[in-house]
């Protein structure tokens, strides 16, 4: 999984049946002191997660394991809002 | 499967419920002459790791295998803790 700061929302009308009434974020990859890297990308939203928050991304066919995918054309979900991350220094 | 170093864990409330009571930690990937390689991800714990030990994961669906039957969105899992280790050149 990866740490991701939402960025935005995506707002499409004609889309796969089965992508109905999922709400898709825009995300930015970070690493855990919270620089941004990697390219942006677009994901599900499966615990409610808004603008400006660090979540949780799930990637691949693992997506469609999250809360109500299942069969469901994603590759990434999103499936923790972050509280905090620690990261022990000198490792 | 890939060998890291476990270097921090992360803390989450809100979350998908097939990830209650799993910790998560902060990987860095190691080179073969053990120094970081590769950005840092986020691994489910199925060995009982801890931040400072080296470990091997797996990436992909295989992650939530150590969980079945519960299928745990996950796409990295740590699945074993490295004692030692030795590269021939």
């Amino acid at each position: 999984m990866i740490l991701a700061r939402i960025v935005g929302t995506v707002v499409a009308t004609r889309k796969d049946p089965r992508l109905v009434s999922n709400k898709l974020l825009v995300a930015r990859p970070m690493d855990p002191q919270g620089k941004a890297e990697g390219n942006y990308l677009v994901a599900v939203d499966t615990v409610d997660a808004g603008v400006g928050e660090t979540v949780l991304i799930v990637s691949g066919s693992s997506a469609r394991m999250a809360s109500g995918m299942k069969d469901c054309p994603v590759d990434a979900a999103i499936v923790g809002i972050v509280d905090h991350v620690e990261v022990t220094p000198g490792q | 499967m890939q060998i890291a170093r476990v270097i921090g864990d992360v803390v989450t409330t809100v979350k998908d419920e097939n990830l209650s009571g799993i910790k998560l930690l902060v990987l860095q990937p190691l080179d073969p002459d053990g120094k970081a390689s590769g950005r840092t991800l986020v691994a489910v714990d199925a060995v009982g790791a801890g931040v400072g030990e080296t470990v091997f994961f797996v990436r992909g669906k295989e992650a939530s295998f150590p969980f079945h039957p519960t299928e745990v969105p996950a796409d990295a899992g740590i699945v074993g803790i490295v004692d030692h280790w030795d590269v021939e050149r």
